[in-house]
């Protein structure tokens, strides 16, 4: 077996040096009824060249993304990541390291998370980020139940405009702690009404934007309520990339900001692994989830990292932790924080204005079709039209023809009278040509 | 004159025949460059991107269009490559040595496994395309499961969550919402954990609203079984147990634990970190296990990634398997589709824990792994990462203390400190005194039951060549202890990118991002 270097004359040796006789006097201690002879029903030991046969064989049943005219989003986005990055994020020292425990050989990580927290925080306009969590929706769970142990309260209200998904995601987490949520029906321009729903028992109003219909809004207004009743205000953000066009969640008021990183740095993986990006006010930092990198000095007085703030974590404080996190998505933020050095400011407005760019030119081509009504009246990348047939038929038509023209509102939440509705998103990987065959494509289905 | 080291290369000079060894001016040491923050560099209004000038300025958005600075430095290419490749040199990782954490299985990564999860039919397909075109994913995530499933001995196993935590979160929702639905979620109020678990156990039973009652542990490492039984009752939704524990010894009692428990009607979580010792050799589930996470990023091998990402797949009893979250993989004549309503085909799923379908760039490469090796080279991991372990704790345990000498230990070797007494040497520091000697430090302090513990996994890629290198340090190190040569200790490391951090510094004023220097503005840049 290729990835086992210990030859039967070592493991001889070795048994002798412990003075057992055979392997199976290690495993004394498993009761009889558990050791099992023999292998597990399995097949056995495989060359690499069968493995990677067998692999490409599964690989070549999907559809990627690239191959294809491309048009999903809903809270994943295609975009063209730079070489460079696959690259660094594979350098042995980054990919075979483990959480940066011990600070004075682990400046690499430490030094690129705080490079990180300090991007995280200018992109969303906070003052402070964490060093990632799981994704975007667990991020959104985790602001939830910060905002109950900030505020003392127990209620989340979410908007009718946040990815369903991100709100069974964190219905489910919060529930479980007794946390009650309200979530607004939901609507194409759905933030504002959140303004209604705000109590004095509400701990934080959840809005995202642009929200899953990629309708953008500017919040001001919901923070101002929100701050006026006690309550927090999380925005979550499911592009980041929008954000080097659209006014930040900070300027507008947020106190968290929850996000999805994917679309900087990162592949669609088919929906993981993924990098949540968790920002937010300074004086709500002890309240924070996840793991936190700081500077400090060493005992030279040389400037350097370390993970702190651990008193908040559960390998000190075990059932009084702030959460039971202890896995980021370290190399995710890697590839994150490289891909957003190397466009820098200049860089990201530019990519920002392309993706808008592409989605305006891809929206006029719908729009002139005959059964589509554009619904969303201001976006960034994304928007959502109503056609005159089922939505989730529509997309299997055009699938059947390789076209990936998006995604059904049924899909994420069936039943609620908007299964006409479709998710369309356009990045700067957009070609002319693609819009032109789905709106070619799109015309001749609807009119079948 | 060289003299010969015990590897038999000649070594350098000693400190006699140079002893001056000046600061060097720069801050540079050798191949290490001291390397500035990204923020400090010139890359204000730099990228490193070509891209196309857009036709647009956005103004059709009006007032929602950022105006403000954003402060993003931006770098070009060279500049990049040469950024991060300089802090890369200022990591320690598995490629450059034995890493030897204890409960964290840093073993080898086959780079198969990062060409595999490449593949622009895995890598570069959306978690909402439609199913018809992602059948080769799912049937990836449906054969996953199997190798998982009969790996374990266990009829279901839940894929989504995304790393051992979220997985522990995973399986102990499963298991309210299993005595939510028959009534006894109301008086079933407790979760009994053993005082030797990792931190994210009581954190996690915590979370899902629950009392953490400890359990003892006897003199010789294992659960107190009495003390179990006397704190098992009515009340109790369930039980943590990590096997083989972290004292790294394998629970011989586990089957009556898991009788005596479902006896009281409750369930058994078995924490999986510690699966590599019994992989493909003993199966969970004819323990008695009801529910346990599995951590595809130490058992099969997907990068640690400096913290992440993981993969915490949690594997069912058929008791519990109705109530797992939502989405799944079934398969029919027709082929495989993903469910992603819990409402739809199973009223009782506790709802759904992240927004996609789970980790999978870390399914693809934990199922090249699991391929790779085959049923037989997985039984022969378990036998050699315990085989290691052991060989290790005999080799160092005339010269340091082993926590529980009696018996082998399964795939890691726990120390105490009673060998540092009178020394004035501590965990810490022997600890980073191996920083100093080309190896990473074994978790300390942890378990918590055992006195300044020092737990060290080896693994089962290390060869005994590397093993002796490691113990040979070890040995050394410990005769210098004993040997009253302090200062080796208190200062270490000497020869580390960076000498011993001031955590406490950091933690008492956080300074958790940079900030522009007083007086400048780098907007105007």
């Amino acid at each position: 077996m290729r990835y086992l270097p210990l030859t039967p004359d070592d493991r001889t040796a070795m048994l002798a040096a412990i003075g057992a006789g055979t392997i199976d006097d290690l495993f004394v201690d498993v009761p009889q009824p558990a050791q099992r002879d023999g292998f597990v029903d399995l097949p056995r030991v495989m060359g690499e060249l069968e493995v990677e046969r067998a692999m490409k064989a599964l690989a070549a049943r999907n559809t990627a993304a690239g191959d294809v005219p491309f048009f999903c989003g809903a809270g994943a986005y295609r975009h063209h990541v730079p070489a460079t990055v696959d690259y660094v994020i594979q350098r042995s020292e980054f990919l075979t390291s483990y959480t940066p425990y011990q600070p004075e050989i682990s400046q690499g990580t430490l030094q690129y998370l705080y490079e990180f927290q300090t991007q995280v925080a200018n992109l969303t306009g906070m003052d402070v980020a964490n060093a990632s969590l799981y994704d975007g929706s667990t991020a959104t769970a985790e602001g939830v139940l910060m905002a109950t142990r900030v505020t003392r309260r127990n209620k989340a209200v979410f908007s009718g405009g946040v990815h369903p998904h991100y709100v069974r995601a964190s219905e489910t987490v919060v529930h479980a702690v007794g946390v009650e949520t309200v979530s607004l029906p939901a609507a194409i321009d759905a933030e504002a009404a959140v303004i209604d729903a705000i109590d004095k028992d509400t701990a934080c109003v959840v809005v995202q934007t642009p929200n899953v219909f990629g309708t953008a809004t500017d919040v001001t207004k919901i923070a101002e309520a929100a701050k006026a009743a006690g309550a927090l205000l999380i925005v979550v953000v499911t592009e980041a990339v929008s954000m080097g066009l659209l006014k930040s969640p900070g300027e507008m008021g947020a106190d968290i900001v929850a996000a999805e990183g994917q679309s900087i740095g990162n592949a669609l993986n088919y929906g993981g692994p993924y990098v949540g990006l968790f920002a937010c006010r300074q004086s709500l930092i002890r309240q924070m989830p996840g793991r936190l990198c700081g500077e400090t000095v060493d005992a030279d007085g040389e400037r350097g990292f370390v993970l702190t703030l651990s008193t908040r974590e559960q390998h000190i404080r075990r059932d009084k932790a702030t959460s039971n996190i202890c896995t980021n998505s370290g190399l995710c933020c890697l590839a994150f924080s490289i891909h957003m050095s190397l466009l820098g400011e200049t860089g990201l407005r530019k990519l920002a204005l392309l993706n808008h760019e592409k989605a305006l030119a891809t929206r006029d081509a719908l729009a002139a079709i005959p059964g589509v009504e554009v619904l969303t009246p201001r976006f960034f990348n994304e928007f959502a039209i109503r056609l005159s047939r089922p939505a989730a038929d529509v997309v299997q038509a055009l699938a059947d023809h390789s076209i990936l023209a998006g995604v059904p509102y049924s899909r994420l939440a069936p039943g609620i009278g908007m299964d006409d509705v479709l998710l369309v998103a356009a990045t700067e990987t957009t070609l002319d040509a693609d819009i032109t065959i789905l709106a070619e494509a799109l015309t001749r289905v609807l009119a079948a | 004159m060289s003299t010969m080291n015990t590897v038999g290369r000649p070594t350098a000079p000693t400190a006699n025949d140079h002893d001056y060894k000046p600061p060097t001016l720069t801050g540079g040491r050798g191949l290490l460059q001291d390397e500035a923050l990204i923020f400090e560099s010139d890359g204000w209004g730099k990228t490193g991107v070509d891209l196309p000038e857009p036709k647009t300025d956005g103004s059709d958005l009006g007032a929602l269009v950022r105006r403000d600075s954003i402060g993003l430095p931006g770098l070009s290419e060279p500049e990049a490559v040469r950024h991060y490749v300089r802090l890369s040199q200022k990591n320690h990782a598995i490629d450059l040595a034995l890493y030897p954490l204890g409960s964290c299985t840093m073993k080898h990564n086959p780079r198969l496994n990062e060409k595999m999860a490449r593949l622009s039919g895995f890598s570069d397909i959306h978690p909402l395309q439609p199913v018809s075109t992602v059948q080769g994913a799912l049937e990836l995530m449906d054969t996953l499961a199997h190798w998982l499933k009969t790996l374990t001995g266990m009829p279901a196993v839940a894929m989504s969550p995304k790393a051992g935590a979220h997985g522990e979160l995973c399986g102990m929702m499963t298991i309210r919402a299993a005595h939510e639905a028959s009534g006894q979620h109301a008086q079933r109020r407790k979760v009994l954990v053993p005082t030797s678990a990792h931190g994210t156990n009581p954190a996690t039973a915590v979370f899902v609203g629950y009392q953490v009652v400890e359990v003892a542990q006897t003199d010789e490492g294992r659960v107190d079984i009495a003390d179990l039984a006397s704190k098992l009752g009515p009340d109790v939704a369930a039980i943590m147990v990590t096997n083989p524990n972290t004292c790294g010894l394998f629970e011989r009692d586990i089957i009556e634990i898991a009788r005596l428990t479902h006896e009281a009607g409750a369930y058994f979580y078995c924490d999986g970190a510690n699966f590599n010792a019994i992989v493909g050799r003993v199966r969970p589930g004819d323990l008695g296990v009801d529910a346990m996470h599995i951590n595809l990023h130490k058992t099969f091998s997907t990068p640690h990634g400096g913290g992440g990402p993981g993969a915490g797949p949690v594997v069912l009893s058929a008791a519990l398997a109705p109530f797992a979250p939502a989405p799944w993989v079934v398969s029919d004549g027709d082929g495989f589709k993903l469910i992603e309503r819990e409402e739809d085909e199973a009223a009782q799923a506790f709802g759904r824990l992240c927004a996609f379908n789970g980790q999978m760039g870390m399914f693809v490469r934990a199922l090249s792994y699991m391929m790779s090796h085959g049923s037989d080279g997985l039984r022969q991991v378990a036998e050699d990462a315990v085989l290691n372990a052991n060989y290790i704790k005999a080799r160092l345990s005339d010269v340091m203390s082993a926590a529980f000498p009696e018996g082998p230990c399964m795939h890691e070797a726990l120390f105490d400190d009673e060998w540092l007494k009178g020394t004035d040497i501590t965990t810490l520091d022997f600890a980073k005194a191996m920083i100093d000697e080309g190896f990473h430090p074994m978790t300390m302090y942890f378990p918590l039951v055992v006195h300044g513990a020092m737990l060290i996994e080896p693994t089962e890629t290390e060869s005994k060549a590397e093993l002796d290198r490691f113990i040979h340090a070890l040995r050394l190190l410990a005769l210098a202890a004993r040997a009253g040569d302090v200062e080796r200790f208190k200062g270490a490391p000497f020869h580390a990118p960076l000498r011993r951090l001031d955590e406490t510094r950091a933690a008492r004023s956080p300074k958790l991002r940079w900030t522009a220097p007083e007086g400048t503005n780098i907007a105007a840049e």
